[in-house]
């Protein structure tokens, strides 16, 4: 075990670590997750993005027009500016991408599972705020709303698609959250590669 | 009965209708479904254009144009009452007859619409992406803007051309004078500025005191040239009907407009009075209404070889330009044959003496025969308006036998007589005016209805009728009520359009005086006597939500509609406002309403659009104070 965690990764296996330094880099400008909403007076669709340091609208109002629908229900405005991990996400990403290029330049097994172990920790923290968030939006309701459905929440999915009132909210990642299973996918395959290649020199 | 007895081989005629089974199907749009074409009606003496989907013909809209719109304030509110100003004072209707399509290379380029008002004189500018009326001018030294606003190949210009002859400058001269060449007729060039669309008045032209009715631009080879028709050569001015419809032949005037042009360049032609408004509507902002005077008039004999009469039987209405801008087809609406003009001939003889019959004004006449291509004989009774399927087929509106006959360019054979229901006016096919028709649809465009619909009262629904011209034989599809007369049309394919259509204002564009962005800074302002109102709207509510004034005060509502979602204006009333009915404020839009505050009391005012689930509750109140 220890001699693989030393060992020194092959060359091929080192672009493969470039690469995914490189893809992470593409997160910055693709948006990470996809919650879209569809309703019968919505026919042209509506939906919102999460990027790595902004939230917006999947087209240019939609989101102006999700807090509009919200509002009957008393749901809190949803903007970039009241979401603080939006502030240190991009140096999280960062982090990450500088990572893959030391492990470029210091090409060890062990470095790529701290990376691995890294986006997997990123990964649950994420996925836990995320959901922490959407409770929040969806429970703490204005009392003065003028819509007040009792018992009613309205907390979107983490993943996959709910029906709420007269609306289907599905919630999925986007191409930057593919981008990051894709690059975990990667050094997965890499630490595999490596463990292979040292027992068949055996 | 006699004009039945005549016989010209009108078969059929309009008491059998022959409906294909399958036509039920053929304009069937199943809910959902988008129609294939936009028709544009103008209204007539609604004065306003309605739009509506071919091949289903439900009406999706009207356009306020040249008559006041209360449903949604056009002609009311501050930002649009200056459109319909004229140097006669705020006019609130007219008589709209005809819409042109703008082009470029001959082709409908999906831009604008142009509609003409009859009454005082006007030329209007539709915008395409927004379908409002973006552009009003009032054409001076004219009396009766009817053969108006044709376009040139490129839309260079709209000309327009005036249907009763008057002096011109206007004078106060006994009525007989008029034979006595008193009276005179104008052709008006109105540049179109190709980027913006702006229009202005380039040029007029002093025409002999002939009633001009209608025109039609050439294209292709005829690029040059516009053709008007015109009645009453007699120059008759009592019992016109009778002593207009005399001569044989009165006249399309060919007038060579890039000749036009040049001779106004070497400073041929000479400062003229006329004074006009041109009013302008910028995007989300009020109308700049501007009165303008004076205008260049040109002489026809300071600029040889700028008109050439074309006798043409008999009281011609119509004059149609095939799309390969060859043949000049005369409606002669007394006529027992439909002429074609020849432009190639016209180009050939117009300048060789043995060719001309006489002068009028300067202006050479040709003989009949020297630039006919060829006549359609007996094809109906009162033939008026053709246009042209692009597949070497042309279509003739007949008024008096009340159909379309459809007839072959070139061999002038006709092919099929369409009985229409009633009394056909203009037709319209989609393109079919311009260089590259899409000849799938006609509409026939019809003065008379009984017996095709549940009668209501006196006055029947005004109707027109769709035809598929798309096969060998055209077949009848439907019959559908039009809101006014409607006069003429343009149909556009649907696929030049839709996709273009505006879905709101946006906000952070909007630019207008009065506009607030933000719910925070709606506020009231005292000015002396003055309020100012600037208010927001947004699903469900108002802000300022409750208002006081003073009785006597001028109050303005600037109201700015915050939403920023496809389809959802707001209204705005006030309960009991003598001047002002309702205004829909679009998305991103600012309007003004203004009250004059009435006695004390207090008075609600509500949105009128339903707009939300809490429409209802978007209601508040003024209170007026003593
Ligand atoms: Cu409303």
């Amino acid at each position: 075990m220890q001699k693989l965690l030393l060992k020194k990764i092959s060359k091929m296996n080192r672009l493969l670590i470039l690469g995914v330094g490189l893809l992470l880099v593409s997160v910055y400008f693709l948006p990470i997750w996809h919650i879209s909403l569809d309703a019968p007076q919505y026919p042209e669709g509506l939906g919102m993005k999460i990027w790595i340091d902004k939230i917006t609208g999947s087209s240019t109002y939609d989101l102006q027009n999700i807090n509009l629908l919200n509002h009957y229900i008393g749901m809190h405005e949803i903007v970039s500016e009241s979401v603080p991990e939006l502030l240190f996400m991009p140096y999280v990403l960062g982090f990450l991408i500088f990572g893959a290029f030391v492990t470029f330049l210091y090409p060890r097994v062990y470095l790529t599972i701290l990376g691995i172990l890294n986006i997997i920790i990123l990964g649950i923290l994420g996925m836990y705020d995320f959901w922490r968030w959407e409770y929040n939006y969806g429970h703490n309701l204005n009392p003065d709303a003028p819509i007040v459905v009792p018992g009613m929440a309205y907390q979107p999915p983490l993943l996959g698609c709910k029906e709420m009132l007269n609306i289907t909210a599905c919630s999925f990642p986007s191409w930057g959250g593919i981008i990051l299973f894709a690059s975990l996918g990667i050094l997965a395959f890499i630490v595999w590669n490596e463990k292979r290649r040292m027992d068949v020199s055996k | 009965m006699i004009l039945i007895g005549l016989g010209y081989g009108c078969k059929g005629g309009a008491a059998t209708a022959a409906l294909a089974s399958d036509a039920a199907k053929r304009v069937y749009v199943a809910p959902g479904e988008k129609d294939e074409v936009y028709a544009f009606l103008s209204g007539g003496f609604s004065g306003q254009m309605s739009v509506y989907g071919i091949p289903s013909t439900r009406l999706f809209k009207i356009i306020p144009v040249f008559s006041v719109f209360p449903e949604n304030g056009y002609g009311y509110d501050e930002e649009t009452k200056n459109m319909l100003r004229t140097t006669h004072g705020y006019i609130p209707w007219d008589d709209s007859h005809h819409i042109e399509a703008s082009m470029t290379d001959g082709k409908q380029d999906g831009r604008w619409l142009f509609l003409n008002a009859n009454n005082t004189p006007r030329l209007a500018r539709i915008d395409l992406k927004s379908f409002e009326t973006k552009e009003i001018i009032e054409i001076p030294n004219s009396a009766g803007n009817h053969a108006s606003p044709f376009a040139t190949e490129n839309t260079e210009y709209l000309m327009a051309a005036t249907r009763f002859s008057v002096p011109i400058p206007q004078a106060s001269v006994p009525i007989e004078n008029f034979s006595k060449g008193d009276f005179k007729g104008t052709v008006t060039m109105v540049k179109v500025d190709p980027k913006s669309g702006r229009l202005s008045l380039e040029l007029q032209i002093l025409v002999p005191g002939f009633d001009y009715d209608l025109s039609h631009c050439g294209k292709g080879k005829s690029h040059d040239w516009c053709f008007f028709t015109s009645y009453n050569s007699e120059q008759a001015y009592k019992m016109i009907e009778v002593g207009a419809s005399k001569n044989d032949k009165d006249y399309i005037l060919a007038f060579n407009w890039v000749r036009a042009k040049q001779c106004l360049d070497q400073g041929k032609a000479s400062n003229f009075g006329g004074e006009y408004y041109r009013n302008y509507l910028p995007e989300n902002q009020p109308a700049i209404s501007e009165k303008l005077s004076g205008v260049k008039m040109l002489q026809p004999k300071d600029c040889p070889g700028v008109m050439y009469y074309m006798p043409t039987p008999k009281s011609p209405h119509g004059t149609d330009v095939d799309p390969t801008g060859e043949y000049i087809v005369g409606g002669g609406k007394l006529a027992t044959v439909i002429p074609v003009h020849s432009f190639s001939k016209l180009m050939d003889v117009k300048d060789k003496p043995e060719h001309r019959s006489g002068m009028i004004m300067d202006i050479p006449i040709l003989k009949y025969e020297s630039t006919l291509a060829g006549e359609v004989k007996k094809p109906c009774l009162g033939p008026l308006h053709t246009e042209f399927d692009g597949k070497g087929y042309a279509y003739t509106s007949c008024f008096v036998s009340s159909e379309v006959v459809k007839w072959e360019l070139g061999t002038w054979e006709v092919q099929q007589h369409l009985p229409a229901y009633y009394s056909v006016g203009h037709l319209s096919i989609v393109g079919g005016s311009s260089k590259d028709p899409y000849g799938k649809y006609l509409i026939a465009l019809n003065k008379i209805t009984k017996d095709r619909y549940l009668p209501v009262g006196m006055e029947l629904p005004q109707s027109a009728q769709l035809y598929d011209i798309s096969g060998g034989k055209a077949e009848l599809l439907s019959d559908f009520p039009t809101v006014g007369e409607p006069h003429y049309s343009q149909m556009i394919p649907a696929k030049l359009l839709m996709d273009k259509a505006a879905k709101i204002y946006p906000l952070e564009e909007n630019k207008h005086p009065y506009a607030i962005k933000n719910e925070k800074d709606a506020r009231v302002v005292r000015e002396g006597n003055t309020v100012r109102v600037y208010m927001t709207q947004i699903r469900s509510h108002f802000k300022p939500d409750t208002i006081e004034v003073k009785s006597g005060d001028t109050v303005f509502f600037h109201v700015t509609n915050l939403e920023q979602d496809f389809d959802i204006p707001h209204g705005f009333a006030v309960s009991g406002a003598p001047e002002m009915p309702n205004l829909l404020i679009m998305p991103g839009q600012t309007r003004t309403f203004k009250w004059k505050a009435p006695k004390p009391g207090i008075y609600p005012f509500y949105c009128t659009d339903f707009c939300s689930a809490l429409h209802q509750e978007m209601q508040q109140y003024i209170r007026v104070l003593p």
